[in-house]
Order: structure tokens, then C-alpha cells, then sequence
């Protein structure tokens, strides 16, 4: 269990995390998410005693990092994959760490085996990949057999076989019980693997629920139409009682899944119909508009302007 | 958090890198190699010194003549075995994992000062027989009075060195600033300081002039320093006391 009451971080005038009061639960995976800049990684910092809050406070299992009596066993942490020195093997980062909280040896060889590091253990971290060094950083967390797990952008350049392996990693390590805080700034990831989701935007807490009721809420359904007899078809629909929106570019839309219903009153009304296509909006197109007032990078120095078919690749969420 | 399991990890960390290796071997080849070449040339040039020179010549000192040189290898291992933590950003996983920064701190710096410690005076007798050996019927004996004295000092003034760039690298983090800062100060300001008249009582109380007298057998003609040998080492010890406090004040409040 980690317990944030009202965190706050400043850097002089800035404000990176401002007031964040929230739970990370045990037994289920909880998403932190926010844009790039949001403060998940100055807030993952300050849980560890890494940086000092200017305010609030953090504890885990009820107390403060430095009261850990050996905290690797309590909440192992991944940060940084290029956090190693590269002139060491991996073998030895691993031992290091071993060794200053007490924990056995052969640990290390377990973690090793479990990364799938074990055949390069004994070479130096400079040669090793992005991925490599991800799960390096992972054994590490995982090298104490902690009850938390808190993981920074696990996913992050590692190839799709790699990040399989991280979402299986993290959802099996909830069902022994443990508490798995990761975050990310994909919504798609997120939907994947979390099953409670903290949001945040420029430091501030904007959502803190379960996936499924985030779900709920924003995978908004609903049925795209066009047609060249607008007018006539929205009298007949006004008429069966269904509330038509106009959405631009000439298309109508109709809130949830009635696109069976339209197309039989058009058909019994003689409208001529050329779109007619049940649509799901994306969680990701819910996060963005969650997040899109706190956005800190914006690509152009208006609010955002996202086209219709931005990211229609990869956002299957 | 168990001090013991500190040294042991830090211990680990200390031997798993090649710095540690090629820093404290050319620390030991350079002070001994050049000591001896020293020691071999003042032999061969001693009939033609003026006799004023011939007064105060210190068989021990010479000797020692190649830790000038010798010394710059031990202040780049003193700076890489702090400065290794930030330049990789290990130090966040290092202090995840021990969150009492003056355990942390305070463990490295015993690992790599008694490590210092040993190749220092590994360093120091072997440095002192082969330029004794070079010296010939001018050399010196260990057992003369204040000798033994000058060949431990060595190894002690070899590991305060190391323990004053450790706390000066804690203090900057970057090794090419602290190496940037030390490699030039130890090498020509303070013997420039201490060799012009105007700076001279200013200069031998920095630690590198001060630490060395400890070394000095024979007094030269004319010495005014208010100091002995182990007052000397004494100011040398309250140097390496201050840059390890300001290291260890900086890391405790800085956010890492």
C-alpha cells in the first residue's frame, strides 16, 4: 500500500506536482497516467526519498522510505533502464544491491533467470540493448521479492515480444497479492494492463478510478451518418424520437448503437442514405480530452488539434 | 540499515569496475617507476650539486619524487568511485536501496580510503627500497632515525589525497569538473603557490604541501614552517574533514 496525502514538489516557481492525495492498492495493477511532464516521475522519486516534497507526504505500509529497514524487500522500483554502470556486468549491479539490504545471493541468479538474463550475466551493461537494460532494471525491482512493485514507462522502447512479457509480468505479480504501480502516457497501455487508473495533468490529480468504470464513461458509442437529404432525414428521425447532432463536414451523429433502427426508417421513408457506420470513440480520445487543458509540450501554441484519423493504427483501445 | 552490509555492497561495487584496477596500478607504476629514476639521476648528479644542496639532501624525499606524478592517478580514483554513481545515474538506485545517505557516503568512502590505504603503502616501502637501492652509499636506511615515520606517511598521505577527491567529487557530482578543479590545482598551483616567496606562507597550508612534510627526513636549510611532520598531516586531515563534510551536507539535502 502507498499513501499519498497531498504530495507536492515545486522547482522555484514551477509547480510539478501540486496537492496529489491518492491510494495504490495491493492485489491489482494501478495505471498512473498523465502526459510527458505530467509529474509521474518526480511523484514515483519522491515516493522512494529520492527528492523531498516541498509539502504533503508519502508513505508506504504506513511509513517513510528511510524508516525501511532493508527497502528492497518491501518495494522494489524500475526508473531508469540506462541507470547502470556500464563498465559493470549485470551480474554484479544485481549483487550490489543484494548485498546492502541483506538479501541472499542467490537472489540474484533467480532474478537473472526470471528477466531471461541469465546467458549475459556476466557481460558489461554498456553492450547490452534498451531492452536489456529494461529488464535489468526489472530483476533489480523484483531482487528483494518486495510486496510493491512501482515501475516507471516499463513499456518504452521495448519490441512487442518485450512488452508481452511485461504486461503478463505485471498482471501475475497483482495476483500473488502484490501492489503494481506503473505509469505511462499511453492510454492504450494502460487499458491493457491496469485495472485502476490514476490521472494526472500538470501535477494535479484528474482522475482516480477503476478501469472499468473509466470505461464506461468515455468509450462513448454511437452511429456516424450521412446523407444528401439531411433535412428530411432528421425530420424522420426527430419524428421516431431519436436526437440527431449535427458533427460537421456534413456528417450526423446519433448517440449509441442504433444504426439498424436508422437504417429501416430511412428505408421506410425513402431517404437515401451513403454513410451509415456504428463508431466507437477511444479511450485514448477520453484521456486527451481529460488531459488536454494540462497538456505542458503542445505541438503548436493553440489547443491541440487532433485529426480525425490520428493514430487509427495503433489505438485499438 | 546494517553499516556491514553497506561496506560488503560497496565493496562489490568498488572491484566490479575496471577504473578501480587501472587507476591504483598506474598510481603504484608511476610513483615507484619515476621514484626510482629519480633517485638512479641524483646519484649520478650529486658531485656536481652546489653544497648547499648537498646539506639538506633527503635520500627518503627523493624517493618519493615520482608521487608528484604519482598522485594524479589516485585523485582520478578518488573522483571515479564518487562521480561513477551520477555520470550513470546509479545513484538513484543506490540510494533506493540504502535511503540513510551518510551510511551510503560514509561506506564508500571507508571502502576506497582503505583501499587507497593499502596500494599507498604498497606504494610508499617499495617506492623507498628501490630508490634507496638506486641511491647506493647516499641511500638511506628504513631503520634511521624519522624514516620509517616519512615511508608510512606515505601511504597515509596517498589515501588522504584519494578521501580529499572523493568528498570534492561529492560536492560537484561531475567527474570532468572535479577532475577539471583537482588534476590542475595539485599538479601546478599549489607548487606554484609554494614556490613564490609572496604566496609561500599561504601555500604550505594546503593540503597537498602540508600532507607531504610527513615525508621530509632531512630539514632543508633555512626552514621557517611552523609545522612538524604530523602537525603537517594534521592540516592535511582537517582539509579531507572539510570536503568530506561539504560532500556529505550537499548529498543529505540535494534531491537526487
Amino acid at each position: 500500500m502507498i499513501e499519498l496525502v497531498g504530495l507536492t514538489k515545486r522547482y522555484g516557481e514551477k509547480v510539478a506536482v501540486d496537492g496529489l492525495t491518492f491510494s495504490v492498492r495491493p492485489g491489482i495493477v494501478t495505471g498512473f497516467l498523465g502526459p510527458n511532464g505530467a509529474g509521474k516521475s518526480t511523484t514515483m522519486r519522491m515516493i522512494l526519498g529520492l527528492d523531498r516534497p516541498t509539502a504533503g507526504d508519502v508513505r508506504i505500509d504506513g511509513r517513510h522510505y528511510d524508516q525501511l529497514k532493508d527497502p528492497l524487500t518491501y518495494i522494489g522500483a524500475l526508473l531508469d533502464a540506462k541507470a547502470v554502470h556500464g563498465g559493470r556486468s549485470a551480474y554484479h549491479h544485481l549483487l550490489c544491491l543484494a548485498q546492502s539490504n541483506g538479501i541472499p545471493d542467490r537472489r540474484v541468479a533467480e532474478v537473472l533467470d526470471t528477466v531471461g538474463l541469465t546467458a549475459v550475466a556476466k557481460k558489461k551493461a554498456k553492450g547490452f540493448s534498451y531492452g536489456m537494460g529494461q529488464r535489468l532494471g526489472i530483476a533489480a525491482a523484483l531482487l528483494g521479492d518486495p510486496q510493491i512493485l512501482m515501475f516507471d514507462e516499463p513499456v518504452n522502447g521495448l519490441d512487442p515480444e518485450g512488452i508481452h512479457w511485461i504486461r503478463n509480468l505485471m498482471k501475475s505479480l497483482a495476483a500473488q497479492g502484490r501492489t503494481v504501480f506503473v505509469s505511462s502516457h499511453l492510454m492504450s497501455e494502460m487499458a491493457l494492463t491496469a485495472d485502476h487508473l490514476v490521472v494526472i495533468g500538470q501535477g494535479r490529480l484528474l482522475a482516480d478510478t477503476s478501469m472499468a468504470g473509466f470505461i464506461r464513461q468515455n468509450s462513448r458509442s454511437y452511429v456516424r451518418i450521412r446523407s444528401p437529404q439531411r433535412e428530411r432525414l432528421v425530420d424522420v428521425l426527430h419524428e421516431a424520437g431519436i436526437t440527431v447532432v449535427e458533427a460537421g463536414g456534413g456528417t450526423l451523429e446519433v448517440e449509441g448503437g442504433k444504426a439498424e433502427r436508422i437504417g429501416e426508417l430511412a428505408a421506410r421513408y425513402g431517404v437515401v442514405l451513403h454513410e451509415l457506420s456504428p463508431q466507437q470513440a477511444s479511450l485514448e480520445e477520453a484521456f486527451m480530452q481529460l488531459t488536454a487543458e494540462s497538456v505542458e509540450y503542445h505541438a503548436h501554441a493553440g489547443p491541440m488539434e487532433v485529426p480525425q484519423d490520428w493514430g487509427a493504427g495503433w489505438k485499438g483501445a | 540499515m546494517a553499516a556491514v552490509q553497506v561496506i560488503r555492497s560497496e565493496w562489490t561495487k568498488i572491484r566490479s569496475v575496471a577504473s578501480t584496477v587501472w587507476t591504483l596500478s598506474l598510481t603504484v607504476v608511476v610513483t615507484v617507476a619515476l621514484g626510482t629514476l629519480i633517485s638512479a639521476l641524483s646519484r649520478s648528479q650529486y658531485d656536481r650539486m652546489p653544497v648547499r644542496e648537498r646539506l639538506s639532501f633527503d635520500p627518503t624525499v627523493i624517493s618519493f619524487a615520482g608521487m608528484t606524478l604519482g598522485q594524479l592517478a589516485m585523485i582520478v580514483f578518488g573522483v571515479l568511485v564518487v562521480s561513477n554513481e551520477y555520470g550513470t545515474g546509479t545513484i538513484r538506485v543506490s540510494l533506493a536501496a540504502v535511503p540513510q545517505r551518510g551510511t551510503f557516503l560514509f561506506s564508500k568512502i571507508a571502502v576506497a580510503a582503505a583501499l587507497a590505504l593499502a596500494v599507498g603503502m604498497v606504494t610508499g616501502f617499495a617506492a623507498f627500497f628501490l630508490g634507496q637501492a638506486m641511491l647506493g652509499s647516499l641511500g638511506t636506511k628504513i631503520g634511521e632515525p624519522g624514516v620509517l615515520r616519512a615511508v608510512i606517511g606515505s601511504g597515509l598521505y596517498m589515501a588522504l589525497i584519494a578521501m580529499f577527491s572523493m568528498g570534492v567529487a561529492a560536492m560537484l557530482r561531475s567527474a570532468m569538473l572535479s577532475l577539471g578543479i583537482l588534476m590542475p590545482f595539485f599538479f601546478l598551483i599549489s607548487n606554484i603557490l609554494g614556490n613564490v616567496d609572496a604566496t609561500k606562507k599561504i601555500g604550505r597550508y594546503l593540503p597537498d604541501q602540508a600532507g607531504s612534510r610527513i615525508m621530509q627526513v632531512v630539514p632543508r636549510i633555512g626552514d621557517d614552517t611552523p609545522y612538524g611532520p604530523w602537525g603537517g598531516l594534521g592540516i592535511m586531515v582537517l582539509w579531507v574533514i572539510a570536503a568530506l563534510a561539504g560532500g556529505y551536507a550537499l548529498l543529505r539535502k540535494r534531491d537526487a
